[in-house]
């Protein structure tokens, strides 16, 4: 396996040469603008995902030959936008190997996912005294909604430590599981930091207790293959616009199982069977979690997203990235006075870091100037901002569309910042 | 857009060598600022003689923008009346949201604050420092017991 080593050529070419990130450019319209007069080098899509123009036509074809609402009437439009809609329900399915569209909720996006456990879920099972299990890595969106079920039932919420790598400290997880913890809620790969969390580990030591494992795979589903039956969790949460759809759809993945004893969450329209004024009966899974009418386009528009990604291929999509990773990293290492923030030696699709002298905040604006879009805050982790004794990071994160020349320009633009502020 | 309109030497030199930096102790009037766009906060402690602000040190973490902003701020504000500040107030304000605006009274070197205007995105940082001043002025007010040092946020 010597193979690698012997190639002479600088990795820019590799990864052009196997991937075609160029030919997958060109599929991204917004990719042709210029920022401040500079091409767009968009790094920012742990933040949010550009869509390609397969998942705008979807949208615009919906919108101009299929509309109507789901569910409802017999008309034409409302058939054809029915089985829209729960074709895409389909490929998400099958896109994460689920083993029923019963098990597939959409929502709105993550956040709204683990409000629906946090509060159906939870509202059943946590009692006082229970213990929420997360990690001090979560996106907040893995931590408020427990914090308020918590609180609303007297249960109490814990966080395991990370290692000052930015991993998780396995053991000191697992030495946090207890008689009392009643469920787990785990990033999938952290926003903030891009450690992989050991998922293998944490479901077997979940399984052995019974608990049950909610996954936020916001930061996962669009950079590597996920199979939640062979992750084995309970819940998987993801959002459309991290996996280059629409904003305001996302998916629930629910074991039947536990779906099954879940009260409804939201009351109202679609979840219902029928109504009197005392009392209503519940429509069966999934519908009996999405009050409503539902964001119809999103979800085709979501679907379009999916099959867009699986014509890429995703193995041919994680090795282009974490060789963009790899390089980013290398590259950013070298720069004087620059700290990663998260080495954990599995990661995915981020790097976060600051730059001794300079704030985050001006480091964006001036990266900014260079046409160079990165996310510069607390990324919603500030528990992982803290770990680190940080309040922001500077953080880049890749996309299938993402080139060498991207970590180029990235690494420019820098150069750039310490030139201002010395 | 032009970030050396933003990041002025005297900018750049307040980030560097930040004035008045500290705490005072006791204080008159205190409050914590707070900017959860980027997680920043700002805490100012002041003392007011008669009606004049005679002393005033800031700490905390922040952007270049805010930190010299507030060094800018503690510079102008020390050893005024408390009705200029507030005029002065105004005219900040102006400054980092009003195009083209003339200032009603001369800003010195809060002139070099002037750039901000053409960043939407760091008007927030320029101008936390101030509304933290008014918390603290009016908690100063507030405050004949002593109460929680007064906290605002940018949102």
């Amino acid at each position: 396996m010597n193979a690698p080593r012997a190639q002479a050529s600088p990795p820019v070419r590799a990864v052009a040469n196997e991937f075609s990130a160029e030919r997958v450019r060109a599929d991204f319209p917004i990719l042709a603008r210029e920022v401040n007069g500079r091409p767009l080098v968009y790094l920012d899509s742990a933040a949010s995902a550009q869509q390609p123009r397969a998942v705008l036509d979807a949208i615009e074809h919906y919108a101009t030959t299929t509309h109507a609402n789901v569910h409802r009437g017999v008309h034409t439009l409302s058939q054809e936008a029915t089985a829209a809609f729960e074709g895409a329900r389909e490929h998400v399915r099958r896109f994460i190997n689920a083993r029923s569209t019963r098990e597939i909720i959409f929502t709105r996006g993550t956040t709204e996912a683990i409000n629906l456990v946090a509060q159906s879920w939870g509202g059943a099972q946590l009692k006082p005294g229970d213990e929420v299990l997360i990690t001090h890595l979560e996106h907040h969106a893995n931590i408020v909604p427990w914090q308020m079920a918590c609180a609303a039932h007297g249960a109490r919420l814990v966080a395991a430590p990370l290692a000052p790598d930015g991993a998780l400290d396995l053991p000191a997880f697992i030495a946090l599981l207890g008689e009392r913890t009643r469920m787990i809620a785990v990033a999938h790969v952290s926003n903030a930091l891009g450690t992989v969390l050991p998922l293998r580990e944490i479901v077997a030591e979940a399984q052995r207790r019974g608990i049950p494992v909610l996954v936020d795979g916001a930061q996962a589903i669009a950079h590597q293959r996920v199979d939640v039956q062979a992750l084995d969790c309970d819940f998987y949460a993801f959002s459309g616009h991290k996996v280059y759809g629409p904003t305001g759809i996302g998916v629930l993945y629910a074991r039947e199982a536990l779906l099954a004893k879940m009260p409804p969450w939201q009351g109202g329209g679609d979840m219902i069977l029928t109504v009197a004024i005392e009392s209503s009966t519940y429509n069966d899974l999934p519908w009996r979690f999405e009050a409503g009418t539902p964001n119809i386009s999103g979800a085709i528009g979501l679907g379009a997203a999916l099959g867009y990604l699986e014509g890429l291929g995703l193995d041919a999509v994680h090795r282009h990235e974490q060789r963009l990773l790899a390089e980013a990293t290398g590259a950013l290492q070298a720069l004087p006075g620059l700290r990663l923030i998260g080495t954990a030696p599995e990661k995915m699709g981020v790097v976060s870091f600051t730059l001794d002298g300079v704030h985050p905040h001006d480091i964006g604006t001036l990266l900014d100037a260079e046409g160079v879009a990165v996310r510069t805050g607390h990324h919603c982790a500030m528990p992982a901002m803290t770990f680190f004794g940080l309040a922001a990071t500077a953080r880049a994160s890749f996309g299938c569309y993402n080139t060498s020349a991207d970590i180029e320009r990235l690494v420019a633009a820098l150069i750039k910042v310490r030139e201002v502020f010395g | 857009m032009d970030t050396r309109d933003l990041y002025r030497d005297v900018i750049l030199d307040h980030n560097r060598s930040p004035r008045n930096f500290g705490r005072l102790e006791p204080a008159d009037g205190s409050a914590l600022g707070h900017n959860p766009l980027c997680g920043d906060s700002l805490s100012i402690t002041l003392r007011v003689q008669g009606e004049r602000l005679s002393e005033l040190r800031f700490n905390g973490q922040g952007c270049a923008i805010s930190v010299a902003s507030a060094s800018l701020m503690s510079e102008a504000v020390t050893g005024k009346p408390l009705d200029e500040i507030a005029a002065l107030y105004h005219d900040v304000h102006g400054l980092l949201t009003v195009d083209k605006y003339t200032p009603q009274r001369p800003l010195g070197k809060l002139m070099a604050l002037s750039g901000v205007r053409e960043f939407p995105a760091r008007v927030k940082c320029a101008s936390l420092c101030w509304h933290t001043l008014n918390a603290a002025l009016e908690q100063r007010n507030a405050a004949a017991s002593p109460v929680a040092a007064a906290a605002v946020s940018t949102e």
